[in-house]
């Protein structure tokens, strides 16, 4: 009577998932993603297994390779153990980018403006950058928390508007008058500097903050009352209404806190790194938005964001390494980031459902 | 003769299980051509799950379907619609921002290649509008269009796609009374033009006044088939709500205590923010079981959720052990030691990703020694869960365990037990047995019953009129959001109940 031909699919939710099964999936994803990114290498007439052993080799067969693997890993890392706790309430913040360049601008702000005496000026400088990456991050949580206007839409815009804020600062008034030209703010005095492992460009004071933050953030989310009140807001809201939690404060608390440690991320790229204000894309090259797909990677555990940050802290540098050795443009890693997070995202769906094949009579 | 076994559609023994529940318990069902044939239940008794699986959504385990004397196997609601039935769910599958005759012919591949023709879709159905007497601009936007319009468009699409029986979910739920009225005319012209509707509701009113036939669900199972005309509203709603005879438990005699709740001129909004309560009234003691009974939905969900805090008070006071609460938050609330088994226990009650020790913890994890400022102490945390989960007999391989993995009866004996565990003053319960299976129903019974002997006050909403009959010594029945009466607990019977669940005040009572 019914006539539809081919296969049949019988869809079930699982009722339970293992970690083991998580681990599985998501590496599943990621070589997915490799295998598609690999036809793009293909594209681009070089082989994709060759791209690959470059990549692979170059950021981690060198003393040179590890050191920058690391060193971009210490944004990645502090942004994406932010992303892990206003994931983990169900907050959806885009907006560590803008939240990492406002750390940035607070921090030069008090760099080159301040009388903060020597040995106390970092740590000033990190605290004010937390501070303006957390207030950058509240607006948005206010905005959802009282008129329910959606976070995605807000944190994505004020990337924006971070951007152009910092392009104006380069531009106009902290234009620095030894810059010959350059749109780049003055020089920080050298107690603005942050200390580096000789030979390499990894500001190992960010990177010690970033390890510490990873495990304190872990002992937040699993260990403490505001921990539980996160899980419980982001696992089902309607418990936490019904548990008398009170979600406003929930979320202005994750948003200050994975708004804050965006701001330290800035602080140390340009404090570790630069050593000056400059073009938005310069600080950054889109460290906040690759965080997402680390805390997502991470599945939103804030210790394991410590491995993946360090996983895409290779891409970036295996781009680099393409773009040197092959001629490729780097933006090809970009390419092979989108896919990544469009499997995991993809792959959530095989996480929770069992498929299996109907068979028709 | 010929007419009454001339069946549109019939169902043989048909079951679903869900994980814990039966749904559906071998269930038979004959719909006879061109008649509207009410599928009458309380919430959970199987309707929607049976006329789910007539559309394809889901598979039954056993059983089949026979459509116009064949067998059919229906695997999808495409295929559903491929055998001409559709179905109106209770909430609209619209796109709101596309228009009327864009959304009726969604789906569907009228013109050619990328082109729909438009002028064609616009003359079928102003031909199908005129011949049932609907009349909807096809141009007209979802957003523009009233809800009674709106499920115009949803009957539209059905008509457009030539269906010939229409299951309809609930679908007075969402109208006024005058679009009530309006879709029990536009129904009638469809059974004239020989359609078969299926109309699934739990009102009474409606049952009487729309339907041919009426099919009476409980429990996954049928209860009777009659012709609308043999019967009344009383026996229907006895019907649906329970047995004739039925088991009292063995309860000590009432000691009635100091007042522990007052409710003066209740007034409560809906979410919808029409009326939900209207001026509801009465007290309640320490050591009683006051069963609230109604048809769902007639302003008892917001009852339970006002009194804990979870939904606003509009106008009206509520005292608890003499303290003002009406405008308390319910965190507040639950510190006062008011307990709230609520409703949908897995929606709000629990939190089935977090391990059992934590959901044991979800009203009290403020509390020293759970917590010592901002840290958790799950020592102390994993103790309480292993004396509750021996106290209440809960069945877990460990207490880390997610509550996902329990089955219905265990996950609401966790809510018992963190609601209990405070010794409340005041228990809310709502559906507290819904969905469990015998042997959890009794024990979740006789664990209520022990707290109406410690003293607690305890507000019973059910749907199950049998439990409340069982358990309460006061019943106060619930209709449109008022007080139909209090009985007492010797003067109550199921015929009396029945009646002012449909809307009879209670002769004699002051209210």
């Amino acid at each position: 009577m019914t006539s539809s031909k081919g296969l049949e699919f019988k869809i079930e939710e699982r009722s339970g998932v293992s970690q083991g099964r998580i681990l599985c999936i998501s590496v599943l994803a990621i070589l997915f993603a490799l295998v598609i990114a690999g036809l793009f290498f293909q594209l681009f007439g070089v082989s994709a297994l060759k791209a690959y052993r470059l990549i692979f080799s170059g950021s981690l067969g060198s003393s040179f390779g590890l050191a920058e693997t690391l060193r971009r890993a210490i944004p990645l890392l502090l942004c994406g153990v932010g992303l892990t706790i206003a994931f983990r309430a169900l907050f959806w913040n885009i907006g560590a980018e803008g939240q990492l360049l406002i750390g940035a601008v607070a921090a030069t702000g008090i760099a080159l403006f301040s009388e903060i005496p020597a040995p106390l000026l970092l740590p000033a400088m990190f605290l004010g950058g937390f501070i303006g990456g957390a207030l950058w991050g509240l607006i948005p949580a206010v905005l959802k928390a009282t008129l329910g206007v959606n976070e995605v839409i807000t944190t994505l815009m004020m990337n924006y508007m971070s951007i152009y804020l910092v392009e104006w600062l380069i531009h106009g008034p902290w234009k620095g008058p030894s810059a010959r030209g350059f749109a780049y703010s003055e020089t920080f005095p050298p107690s603005a500097w942050l200390p580096t492992i000789s030979g390499t460009r990894i500001h190992w004071p960010t990177l010690f903050l970033g390890l510490i933050l990873s495990v304190l953030m872990y002992i937040l989310i699993l260990y403490t009352k505001s921990g539980l009140e996160i899980r419980i807001m982001g696992e089902n809201p309607e418990a936490a209404r019904y548990a008398g939690i009170n979600s406003l404060k929930v979320t202005l608390l994750v948003m200050f806190i994975s708004g804050g440690l965006a701001g330290l991320a800035g602080v140390g790229e340009i404090a570790g790194i630069h050593q000056r204000l400059l073009g938005p894309t310069h600080i950054s090259m889109g460290y906040g938005y690759t965080a997402v797909i680390v805390a997502w990677l991470a599945r939103r555990n804030p210790l394991a964001v410590i491995f993946t940050s360090l996983f895409f802290g290779l891409l970036i540098t295996g781009g680099d390494v393409i773009k040197v050795s092959l001629g490729l443009p780097s933006q090809l890693i970009n390419v092979f980031n989108g896919l990544i997070l469009f499997f995991l995202i993809g792959s959530e769906f095989f996480l929770h459902y069992r498929i299996s094949l109907l068979s028709r009579r | 003769m010929n007419k009454t076994d001339d069946y549109a559609i019939e169902l043989h023994r048909i079951v679903k299980r869900f994980p814990g529940v039966i749904a559906n318990d071998g269930i038979d069902l004959k719909v006879r051509r061109g008649e509207i044939h009410c599928l009458l239940g309380e919430n959970g008794a199987g309707k929607t799950t049976l006329m789910r699986i007539l559309f394809g959504l889901y598979q039954p385990d056993e059983g089949e379907i026979i459509l116009n004397n064949q067998k059919i196997q229906i695997t999808s609601p495409k295929v559903a619609l491929q055998n001409r039935i559709g179905m109106i769910h209770q909430h609209f599958r619209l796109v709101s921002t596309l228009s009327v005759e864009e959304n009726i012919i969604l789906g569907l591949d009228e013109g050619t290649g990328p082109f729909t023709n438009f002028r064609r879709v616009r003359e079928k159905i102003s031909l199908i509008s005129s011949q049932y007497g609907l009349s909807i601009d096809p141009q007209a936007k979802i957003w523009q269009l009233a809800v009674g319009q709106q499920q115009q468009v949803e009957i539209l699409k059905a008509l457009y796609r030539e269906v010939e029986i229409l299951i309809m979910d609930e679908p007075t739920s969402v109208l006024t009374p005058q679009e009530v009225e309006k879709l029990f005319i536009t129904l009638r012209s469809l059974v004239n033009n020989g359609l078969t509707i299926i109309f699934i509701t739990h009102k009474l009113e409606e049952v009487m006044k729309v339907s041919d036939r009426v099919t009476v669900l409980r429990k996954g199972k049928v209860v009777i088939t009659v012709s609308t005309k043999d019967t009344d509203k009383a026996t229907l709603a006895r019907l649906m709500v329970g047995r004739e005879v039925i088991f009292r438990f063995k309860k000590n005699p009432l000691q009635k205590k100091d007042k522990i709740l007052e409710i003066k001129d209740l007034h409560v909004l809906n979410d919808r923010g029409l009326p939900a309560l209207r001026g509801v009234s009465f007290d309640l003691f320490g050591g009683e079981i006051l069963g609230i009974a109604g048809v769902s939905g007639n302003g008892q969900n917001e009852l339970a959720e006002v009194l804990t805090g979870l939904r606003k008070v509009w106008k009206g006071l509520i005292y608890f052990t003499n303290q003002d609460i009406t405008h308390c938050s319910s965190r507040k609330i639950n510190k006062l030691k008011v307990a709230h088994i609520p409703a949908e226990r897995i929606r709000r009650g629990i939190v089935v990703t977090l391990s059992i020790s934590e959901n044991l913890i979800l009203n009290k994890y403020f509390y020293l020694p759970f917590s010592r400022g901002e840290f958790l102490n799950y020592k102390a945390i994993e103790e309480n869960a292993q004396a509750m989960i021996s106290e209440y007999q809960i069945l877990t391989p460990h207490h880390k365990a997610p509550v996902r993995i329990l089955s219905g009866g265990n996950i609401q004996k966790i809510i018992l037990a963190r609601e209990l565990s405070k010794d409340p003053g005041l228990i809310v319960a709502v559906h507290p047995t819904y969905g469990l299976d015998i042997g959890a129903t009794e024990q979740v019974r006789q664990i209520l019953l022990a707290q109406r002997e410690r003293g607690a006050g305890i507000l019973l909403i059910s749907e199950d009129l049998e439990e409340i009959i069982s358990l309460s010594d006061r019943i106060l029945v619930m209709f449109n959001g008022e007080t139909m009466g209090i009985l007492e607990e010797e003067n109550a019977d199921l015929e009396k109940i029945g009646l002012m669940m449909a809307g009879s005040k209670y002769p004699g009572e002051k209210i």
